[in-house]
């Protein structure tokens, strides 16, 4: 599983989560999935079991973004939006995020970057918390469940974390 | 749960390969500091530090045996930090494969006609 395109996931610093994935694709491709409703929606759907009904997009400064995700079978409901804040096609985009039901104090700050070598796209995914506080809630909330990793899995996903 | 704030201590512990090797040694039992210094090329103090920065962080805590002070793993709280990244970067991991299979189909298709942006 260890594959270079495998997601890397750092904490580094007190309110930042990043993360790091290769695709093989050029970036114009990567920035379109990230800024055209109709590719954004067929990706950005988290669990199984789960799709995207409301995707919208005002790509300029200042201009809003809104998701409404939906559980096909039960039909609960969860939404996000924010601002965007700075966009230089194809390379960065920097929005407020903030979801409807936040489980955490303020608003986050997300920082995309997406940097192309040999037709490939390395995408930087940065979510800057309003303090460390919030970081935390967003990572306790997600510790209730899951699988127990093993210590190979363990190094793997911290062996990224920046110096 | 515990108090969040400590969160930042573990993901700083973990962070460093020798401790992540040290745990690793003590998921296969307790050990004195003298025994855990043999496998690592490292002085003694050297070990301490590490281990008391795991210590710290609840990764780690001491035996009973006064004598020897061995250290042993805590496995609950290394299962609170994993569980949650294991859980997040499957999530996502998730997502960009679907983004992967969408790339991959936009690679051989033309651009639609007045799509320009």
């Amino acid at each position: 599983m260890n594959s270079p395109e495998s997601l890397k996931l750092a904490t580094p610093g007190e309110r930042d989560l990043v993360m790091t994935r290769v695709f093989d694709a050029p970036r114009t491709l990567v920035f379109d999935a990230h800024t055209k409703p109709e590719l954004v929606r067929r990706w950005l759907l988290g669990p199984p079991g789960w799709s995207m009904p409301v995707c919208e997009i005002d790509l300029r400064v200042g201009g809003k973004y809104r998701y409404v995700w939906q559980h096909d079978r039960e039909g609960t409901k969860m939404g996000m939006g924010g601002v965007y804040r700075e966009i230089q096609a194809p390379e960065r985009i920097v929005t407020t995020e903030k979801f409807d039901e936040a489980w955490y104090p303020g608003e986050a700050l997300g920082t995309l970057v997406l940097v192309e070598q040999r037709r490939k796209t390395t995408l930087t995914y940065t979510m800057r918390y309003e303090s460390r506080a919030a970081r935390d809630a967003v990572i306790k909330s997600d510790m209730e469940s899951g699988v127990a990793a093993s210590y190979d899995r363990l190094a793997e996903l911290l062996s990224t974390t920046p110096a | 749960m515990k108090a969040p704030h400590r969160l930042d201590t573990i993901f700083a512990a973990l962070a460093d390969p020798t401790r992540r090797a040290i745990l690793a040694r003590l998921a296969s039992g307790e050990a004195s500091v003298t025994e855990l210094t043999e496998p690592f090329a490292m002085s003694q103090p050297a070990v301490s530090k590490h281990l008391k920065v795991l210590e710290r962080a609840g990764l780690v805590s001491r035996g009973r045996d006064a004598q020897r002070r061995p250290r042993r793993l805590e496995p609950k709280r290394l299962g609170e930090a994993t569980q949650w990244l294991e859980r997040y970067r499957r999530l996502w991991e998730g997502n960009y494969q679907r983004l992967d299979a969408l790339l991959d189909e936009l690679k051989t298709k033309p651009p639609t006609p007045g799509d320009d942006r």
